[in-house]
């Protein structure tokens, strides 16, 4: 660490010593002024739970709607702005805020810094997502004000042109979604970069890049691939906002533009994003894994380099979105293969996994439970997957139920399983009190089975023939009973979430005092108070091997001794 | 607090991690490479794509004279570097203002080139294909120019006023690696505006 690497060390201190003292004014100045990584990864953790729970609001309103034939609960349009709302908000104002906010509070801690390497820079990107996400929602009361729903966007979260050529989209309405995406994607920017100067740049002694905790480890490898993902939407929003404003020609197909460059510039972000999703459930998964199962993670270095190589692989599959746009032959094969590829790493790091728990003392506290539940329904979204991923298959199947079943289940199944398990997991870290398990368990199996009820249907629906994005359907087509099936599991996912939501709150003012080291676990953030003092460790900590409590809790069989 | 782990037994070795300016700056070069790289594949797929002129064939010229400017700025801010951390103050004021005459000269002939295209040959981004690929395409690299310029003009005040000196050399050499992508960003969008597109 080189020189003056910290914060004003006095203005942190006073910021979060002066706790419960003062008004709420004071108390609000202080989380508004905040630089400390642990304030502001709570507040982005809060920021995409408020979100999660308001865009769960309008996937139960989706479901209402299509739980009957021929329904009017929604009209055509509302429709239209909830599913576009739905999924925007959910990818960039619940899924990457909340892994960025694990990443701001644990990172510094794993890798045994005092805080990130930009406390400011920090700060300054969570309050432009924030901004971000605000401007988004304030469409629902700008421009048209409340008739209807505003003019909230109404064009997919994929945006395709030329719907959203000014001749087909008046008003605001697209032009919120993409400077609110802009804006937000620009704080994305400043949180990727500080990621990965803090695990370079400031890790403790001893911390070598072999002997850095997983989970940091695919913060960094998310943090790489953020960087050339969210850029490329960026530009294709700046082009976007050009035709729209400046009467540009990019997507503009009267005046010799295309329409399917749009495509390509959406995917060529759309598909790595999924891996910036997916890959801190991993980072999740490995640490939570080897903990309940008492194992060190098999495979450690195997581990690493699958991380890298599905953020190599994912760069280059973008077309199998477009199979049925009518690509060439050649192209329709090199994404096919290269989709394809992506199962080899993917499919080491399940077996590493199973490794893990094979012959371990396994616990099934609720982190372990949700981080189990992950493995077998990552594995289904992987082989349904593979099956998209065959173009002939593709063609019959591209735009139906089939296809929102499987992303579902990568991104409800694999990343909001996982997101769960890490809040259990590092919530009494965060606040000193444990969750109730009994609330946990409670919802774990009630979030488990409206999960399948929900998503395992949909997948039927799609073979079926129910296209996506429909805001209601005739009653002979046979939909009816598998809709309604698929509305209750809705239902119950719904409260499940309500359950969990409840013990959030109920845990922080009664839940049980957790002390440092609840789990027994063995990387370093377990090693400081919890909640930790704002300068995280008194002593810059040197560590020797990959689990360095262990080796404080067993002197007598250090793991320093079997690691080269 | 910390248990054991912060042991006071000094840790054996050597522990320098790289500095995190640095890591930052190239992480942020990366992100902008990206960027860049859509503009520039939307430029080439459009290139002959227009359904009216004016094309670039009628309408361009080289800017020789002020590439050179760029690219030569990327050896005198080198050189400032270089006398930043040999401390020598002078020189590297020199320099610094060197490169800045210099990343001005090259803007103004952009604007130049802008005042012509636009009322002598009435191109402008809305006119065709053409105008929209290359007023975005090079008005993006332009306000990277512009916003290297600021920077690089904050320090050249702060020089004047005597608050910069040898320690703040592995910070400037961070703000030159801006200016030296910003400039190789360049030479790729030459070679696609005026040899390849033209």
């Amino acid at each position: 660490m080189s020189e003056n690497s910290l914060p004003l060390a006095g203005s942190i201190e006073a910021a979060s010593s002066s706790g419960s003292a003062g008004t709420i004014l004071e108390w609000l100045h202080e989380w508004v002024v905040t630089v400390d990584h642990k304030r502001l990864g709570i507040l982005y953790i809060v920021y995409a739970i408020f979100f999660l729970l308001v865009a769960g609001a309008q996937a139960i309103a989706i479901r209402i709607q299509l739980a009957v034939p021929g329904n009017h609960f929604l009209s055509a349009q509302a429709y239209n702005r909830f599913f576009t709302m739905h999924g925007t908000t959910m990818v960039f104002l619940v899924g990457m805020p909340i892994l960025f906010g694990f990443a701001n509070y644990i990172v510094p801690l794993q890798v045994g810094a005092r805080d990130m390497a930009f406390p400011r820079l920090n700060a300054f990107s969570f309050w432009l997502t924030a901004f971000g996400g605000l401007f988004l929602y304030y469409s629902f009361i700008g421009g048209g004000g409340l008739y209807g729903v505003g003019s909230a966007p109404d064009v997919g979260w994929w945006a395709y042109a030329p719907l959203t050529a000014r001749a087909f989209s008046p008003g605001h309405a697209t032009d919120y979604w993409a400077l609110a995406l802009i804006l937000s994607g620009f704080g994305t920017l400043g949180t990727a970069i500080n990621i990965i100067a803090t695990v370079i740049s400031m890790r403790c002694k001893g911390m070598t890049m072999m002997r850095l905790p997983l989970f940091s480890w695919l913060m960094l490898v998310v943090s790489g691939l953020t960087l050339v993902t969210i850029t490329p939407l960026t530009a294709a929003q700046i082009m976007l906002v050009i035709d729209r404003y400046l009467g540009g020609h990019f997507f503009d197909t009267q005046a010799g533009g295309s329409a399917v460059v749009w495509m390509h510039f959406f995917w060529i972000f759309g598909h790595p994003e999924v891996y910036v999703l997916v890959l801190p459930a991993f980072g999740i998964a490995n640490e939570v894994i080897p903990v309940f199962s008492r194992k060190a993670i098999f495979g450690y270095p195997a581990m690493v380099a699958a991380s890298v190589g599905i953020a190599f692989i994912s760069l280059s599959v973008w077309a199998h979105h477009m199979f049925t746009v009518g690509m060439t032959s050649f192209s329709n094969t090199f994404f096919v293969l290269s989709t394809m590829l992506v199962g080899i790493p993917t499919g080491i790091k399940i077996f590493n996994w199973l490794a893990t728990i094979w012959g371990g003392k396994i616990r099934f506290a609720t982190p372990m439970l949700f981080c189990t539940a992950f493995l077998f329904q990552f594995l289904l979204a992987g082989l349904t997957g593979i099956m998209l991923a065959v173009a002939p298959w593709n063609w019959q199947l591209h735009n139906s139920y089939f296809v929102v079943a499987h992303f579902h289940y990568v991104l409800v199944g694999a990343i909001v399983f996982c997101i769960f398990a890490a809040i259990y997991y590092w919530y009494p870290k965060a606040t000193g009190r444990m969750l109730s398990e009994k609330l946990g368990k409670w919802h774990f199996w009630l979030f488990l089975i409206g999960f399948h009820v929900t998503f395992d249907t949909m997948h039927f629906l799609g073979i079926l023939g129910m296209p996506r994005s429909i805001y209601t359907y005739q009653p002979d087509r046979g939909w009816n009973t598998l809709n309604m099936i698929v509305s209750l599991g809705g239902i119950i996912q719904a409260i499940a979430v309500l359950i969990f939501a409840f013990n959030l709150v109920w845990a922080y003012f009664r839940g049980k005092e957790a002390g440092n080291d609840p789990w027994d676990a063995w990387t370093l953030e377990w090693d400081t108070t919890s909640p930790p003092p704002s300068y995280n460790f008194a002593q810059e900590p040197i560590v020797r091997s990959r689990r360095p409590l262990w080796d404080v809790k067993h002197p007598e069989d250090p793991d320093w001794e079997y690691e080269s | 607090m910390s248990t054991a782990l912060a042991a006071p037994a000094a840790y054996e070795g050597e522990w320098r991690p790289p500095y995190r300016g640095r890591i930052a700056m190239f992480a942020l070069i990366t992100g902008e490479s990206a960027l860049f790289t859509i503009f520039v594949v939307a430029y080439l797929f459009y290139i002959g794509k227009s359904l009216s002129g004016p094309t670039p064939q009628q309408v361009l010229e080289v800017p020789i004279f002020g590439t050179i400017c760029l690219l030569s700025s990327s050896l005198t801010i080198w050189l400032a570097e270089r006398a930043i951390a040999r401390n020598r103050l002078n020189a590297f004021a020199f320099w610094l203002g060197f490169t800045i005459c210099l990343g001005l000269i090259f803007l103004g002939g952009t604007a130049i080139e802008w005042h012509k295209l636009i009322y002598r040959d009435g191109l402008t981004i809305s006119t065709n294909l053409f105008g929209t690929t290359y007023y975005s395409l090079v008005g993006l690299h332009a306000s990277h120019v512009i916003i290297g310029l600021t920077m690089l003009t904050i320090l050249f005040l702060f020089t004047i006023a005597g608050r910069v000196g040898e320690q703040h050399a592995e910070r400037i050499a961070v703000l030159a690696l801006y200016w030296h992508f910003v400039d190789a960003v360049w030479v790729v969008v030459f070679t696609v505006v005026y040899i390849l597109g033209r």
